[in-house]
C-alpha cells in the first residue's frame, strides 16, 4: 500500500514537540517499511525552506538543547527515499522562492493534485 | 471512477484554508472524480441560506455534491427549510458508507 | 447486515479543545454498531482521551451538583464504545502511541486500551478497508 501524507498545520507545537508531529509519524512509518510520500500544502509550504532556526529557547531556568529543524527533517525524509512534494501556488501566494527550497523538493502546481492522488492507494490529509 | 468524500468541519469566516479545500474539491471533481463534501460541526455554517459564503456557492455551481450533518446543523439551530439549495442534510452514516466501500476520505 | 470491514481511524486532539473528537466518536461508535472492527490510533493529544483518571466535576454555574450535571468524560465514552463492541460482533482495538503517553504522563487508560506506536497505525492500516486520519488544526 502506498499512503500519501497531506501536510497543512504548520508550527502548531512544533517547539514544543520539537519536531512537526506530522512529519515525525511519516518518518516513523517509513523507518517501520511504510511506502508513502509527503505533499506539504497550506503553510506547512514553509517546512521545506531552508535556514530555518529555533535556537536559543529559555522558559524560566529550563532552556530547549535540541530545538526543531524541520528543514532538515524534510532533508532526511528526501535522504531515506520519500518524495517529498510543495503546492506551487501555497509557496507562491506566501511570497516563498522556490530556490529556498531544500534540495529535492518537487514543487507541484494545484491542477495536477488529483493527478498525484491518484498515485497513491490511499491519502492521508494531517 | 474514484470516490473522494472531503470532511469540512471548520468554516470559512474563520478559516481562510476553507476556500482552498473547496478549490481542491472542484478540482477533483474536474479530474473526472465522483466527490463530496461532508460539512460537520461549524463546517455547517456556511450553509445557511442568508449566509454571505461565496466559497460554498462556487462549490455548489460545480459538480461536487455537499451535505451537512443534521446533527452539527441541529446543534446550531439549522432548519432544513434555511439550508442553502442543494445543500442536503445527511446523517454522519453517509461518512462511514464511504470509508466502507472504500472511497477516499479526507477530513479537511 | 452488510460485509463486516475494518477500519483505522487516527485521532490527535486532546480532550476537551476540538468538537472534532466527538464527531470521530460519532463516526467510530456507528462502525461498531453496524459491526465492523475498528482501529483507533491515538496520536498526540489524544492519548489523553483514554486517562483513567479523568474525574467528574459540579456545575456551579449550572447549579448542578456532580451528579446532577453528569459531564460526560471521553474515557467514558471510550469504554462505552468498547461495550457496544462487545455487544454485538464487532471488536475495537484502541491503540494510545507510546511516547505520547509519556511526553503527557497519562499512562493509566481505561481498560481495553494498549500502547503502541506508528508501526501499529501503519500496520492496522494496511490490513484495514479504509483509514481516516482526524488530525488537528
Amino acid at each position: 500500500m502506498r499512503a500519501l501524507q497531506i501536510i497543512r498545520s504548520a508550527y502548531r507545537c512544533t517547539i514544543e514537540e520539537q519536531d512537526d508531529p506530522a512529519l515525525w509519524i511519516a518518518r516513523a512509518m517509513k523507518g517501520a517499511g511504510a511506502s508513502l510520500a509527503v505533499l506539504l500544502r497550506g503553510n506547512a509550504v514553509g517546512y521545506a525552506v531552508e535556514g530555518q532556526d529555533a535556537t536559543g529557547l529559555s522558559i524560566g531556568t529550563r532552556a530547549q538543547t535540541r530545538p526543531p529543524s524541520l528543514d532538515q527533517d524534510i532533508n532526511a525524509l528526501i535522504g531515506g527515499g520519500t518524495d517529498v512534494y510543495v503546492v506551487a501556488e501555497d509557496a507562491d501566494e506566501r511570497g516563498i522562492d522556490v530556490l529556498g527550497f531544500a534540495p529535492g523538493v518537487k514543487t507541484i502546481p494545484r491542477h495536477e493534485l488529483p493527478r498525484l492522488f491518484a498515485e497513491f492507494d490511499q491519502v492521508w490529509h494531517w | 471512477m474514484t470516490r473522494y468524500l472531503l470532511i469540512e468541519s471548520r468554516d470559512p469566516f474563520e478559516n481562510g484554508d476553507v476556500e482552498s479545500d473547496f478549490a481542491l474539491a472542484r478540482d477533483l471533481a474536474g479530474s473526472e472524480a465522483n466527490v463530496t463534501v461532508f460539512l460537520a460541526q461549524n463546517g455547517v455554517l456556511p450553509a445557511r441560506r442568508r449566509a454571505r459564503a461565496s466559497e460554498l456557492d462556487q462549490l455548489l455551481t460545480g459538480r461536487v455534491r455537499v451535505m451537512a450533518d443534521e446533527f452539527s446543523l441541529r446543534e446550531r439551530a439549522i432548519a432544513s427549510r434555511d439550508l442553502r439549495t442543494s445543500v442536503a442534510a445527511a446523517p454522519l452514516d453517509v461518512v462511514l458508507d464511504a470509508l466502507v466501500a472504500g472511497d477516499r476520505v479526507l477530513w479537511m | 447486515m452488510s460485509e463486516k470491514k475494518k477500519l483505522t481511524i487516527c485521532l490527535m486532539d486532546a480532550p476537551f479543545e476540538q468538537a472534532r473528537t466527538v464527531t470521530a466518536l460519532r463516526l467510530v461508535d456507528l462502525a461498531l454498531r453496524r459491526g465492523h472492527d475498528v482501529t483507533v490510533f491515538a496520536y498526540e493529544g489524544a492519548v489523553a482521551l483514554s486517562f483513567a483518571k479523568q474525574k467528574k466535576h459540579a456545575n456551579a454555574v449550572h447549579g448542578c451538583g456532580v451528579e446532577e450535571e453528569d459531564h460526560p468524560l471521553p474515557r467514558e465514552w471510550i469504554a462505552g464504545l468498547f461495550e457496544v463492541a462487545a455487544q454485538g460482533d464487532a471488536k475495537l482495538d484502541w491503540i494510545n502511541c507510546g511516547l505520547c503517553v509519556d511526553e503527557r504522563g497519562v499512562e493509566e487508560a481505561v481498560q481495553g486500551c494498549r500502547r503502541g506506536s506508528p508501526a501499529d497505525f501503519w500496520g492496522a492500516a494496511t490490513g484495514s478497508t479504509n483509514t481516516l486520519v482526524v488530525a488537528t488544526r
